[in-house]
């Protein structure tokens, strides 16, 4: 059976539309309705009243920053056990998934006799990191996530891109994790 | 005589600093008003000192960017006329203002200066002549810039305005006739003078068929959209992709000033120009009522160019088939008509 195709007839316009100036006058009218409500709340707000009616969706992004939906992939970082050590445990799952082959770790043996291996150095080249997500996947041990809500990530040079273990380790300490502030309106 | 010579130097600098001044606030109100119709917050962030005063250094800042910018001519363009086409652009934008009265006479020490740069008795066929020469500025940049895309660009821009312009012209022979002069002073005053209903008779009262047309003609005169085709910032190349730095910024301020030209000839022709609404001048010469009728003009002014920035923002860009046909199968037919019931209606109260 073939498909049925549905056939969208397109309305004729009237016509008062066809004339085009009454609908170029209406539309005028709708966003200069816009104009004038949005005027006169700025105005408002500037000495202060209908604080909470906002004027605008603009959010002012360095200084009111929106938390970003849950799942979405923001940079890495490691997870650590109870006593402060990386989780991971240097099997290089994610080393050989990462499409962008910007995973380098060199391991160790672990000196709890119950863990066999531990990254000596886990570094990700975030220059040529395309935040597809798949290292999370792969990781049997949840030892890296991408939910630490930075998004600025940024650099003058290629080796400021390079992130150590120790830089992935303690992301809160690059002082840019996103705590929400400010409404979504 | 040198006093002569002088009142008129101070008049054109006056025209020419409020111009220029309200032609680079224009990059500011284009960024705030689309903003605030759009329920943004629009550029503000350039700062002196910390004070950013909503945006205001945003100009400054562009102009001074735009000073930076290499100056690129590219290879095998003619430089001469590479050169030059900016400059038409900009200086037959800025001619056309010399004959826009922006107020009745001004009596100051036994002296009547009447506020018009030059006062043409043919001024608003000059006004007209000036604003085809503005093609001159278009058609050069594509020519010159020895690139396909800007020729096509250029020749695009060409025949828009050609199209519009007869229309614009032919729509205001109406006018002419309702008015019957071409003097742009005299026509204001006419406007005053006469009665419709009971109401000065402007403009639009008299031919409001005519104001639509001139309205759509003057719009696509100035390239803006939903006329912008010659431009298409957005997508489409322009006749001025060859240009770069402050050559660019004139062809920007260029389109600024034609729409403060547009805004001014509107009012002037229309909207009964320097004539206070409702209002009669006194008997007697009064110089505050002279200056309340510069200001009324300068109102109405800002008031236009503020509709033509809402009109940008509001309407989306015409198809060029379409544009051209609007042109010539509509507002041309349209303008003829108007000029025939125009005649009729003047025979008939003869
Ligand atoms: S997000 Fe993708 S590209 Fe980036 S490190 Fe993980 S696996 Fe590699
Ligand atoms: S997959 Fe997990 S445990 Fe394995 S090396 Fe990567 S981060 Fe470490």
């Amino acid at each position: 059976m073939p498909p049925k195709t549905k056939v969208i007839k397109q309305r004729e316009l009237n016509f008062l539309e066809k004339l085009y100036i009454p609908e170029v006058i209406r539309g005028v009218c709708i966003t200069s309705g816009h104009f004038f409500k949005n005027l006169t709340l700025h105005s408002l707000h500037r000495i202060g009243l209908l604080r909470h009616i906002a004027a605008a969706v603009t959010i002012m992004y360095p200084e009111i920053k929106r938390r970003y939906p849950h799942r979405y992939r923001t940079r890495h970082r490691l997870t650590k056990r109870d006593d402060g050590t990386p989780r991971c445990v240097a099997c290089m799952m994610c080393e050989t998934v990462c499409p962008a082959k910007c995973i380098y770790i060199v391991a160790e043996e672990n000196p709890d006799p119950n863990i066999e291996k531990q990254p000596k150095t886990f570094d990700i080249d975030l220059g040529k990191c395309i935040y597809c997500g798949f290292c999370v996947e792969a990781c049997p041990e949840d030892a890296i996530r991408m939910d630490t809500q930075i998004m600025n990530i940024a650099g003058y040079t290629r080796e400021s891109m390079y992130y150590t273990k120790d830089r992935l380790l303690n992301p809160e300490r690059e002082g840019d994790i996103v705590k929400p502030s400010g409404s979504l309106r | 005589m040198i006093i002569e010579v002088l009142i008129k130097a101070v008049l054109a600098f006056i025209v020419l600093f409020s111009v220029l001044s309200f032609a680079g606030l224009h990059a500011w109100i284009e960024r705030k008003q689309s903003a605030v119709m759009q329920d943004r917050i629009g550029a503000n962030r350039a700062s002196i000192f910390g004070f950013t005063l909503l945006g205001l250094f945003h100009p400054i800042a562009d102009a001074i960017k735009l000073f930076m910018k290499e100056d690129f001519i590219p290879e095998g363009a003619n430089k001469v006329l590479h050169t030059l086409a900016p400059c038409l652009s900009l200086v037959f934008a800025f001619a056309a203002f010399a004959s826009i009265p922006f107020g009745d006479v001004l009596r100051i020490g036994g002296r009547e200066i009447t506020l018009q740069i030059a006062n043409i008795n043919v001024g608003l066929l000059y006004v007209l002549a000036m604003m085809s020469m503005g093609v001159y500025g278009v058609v050069l940049a594509g020519f010159s810039s020895n690139s396909n895309y800007a020729f096509l660009g250029g020749l695009r821009a060409a025949s828009q305005m050609l199209s519009y312009e007869i229309a614009m012209g032919v729509s205001l022979i109406g006018l002419i006739m309702v008015y019957g002069t071409v003097d742009l002073q005299e026509i204001v005053r006419r406007q005053g003078e006469f009665r419709l209903f009971g109401l000065q008779a402007w403009g639009i009262l008299t031919q409001p068929l005519a104001f639509f047309i001139f309205l759509t003609a003057g719009i696509a005169e100035t390239k803006r959209i939903p006329f912008d085709m010659p431009e298409g910032e957005s997508e489409i190349v322009g006749y001025f992709v060859e240009y770069s730095g402050m050559k660019f910024g004139m062809y920007m301020f260029a389109d600024f000033i034609e729409t403060i030209l547009i805004a001014c000839l509107t009012t002037t022709l229309f909207f009964g120009g320097w004539q206070v609404p409702f209002m009669h001048a006194p008997a007697a010469y009064s110089l505050g009522f002279a200056l309340l009728q510069v200001l009324s003009f300068v109102v109405k002014v800002v008031f236009f160019a503020w509709l033509f920035m809402t009109i940008r923002w509001t309407l989306p860009r015409f198809r060029y088939d379409q544009l051209l046909s609007l042109g010539w199968k509509a507002m041309f037919p349209l303008s003829l008509a108007n000029i025939l019931v125009t005649a009729l209606i003047l025979l008939i109260r003869r």
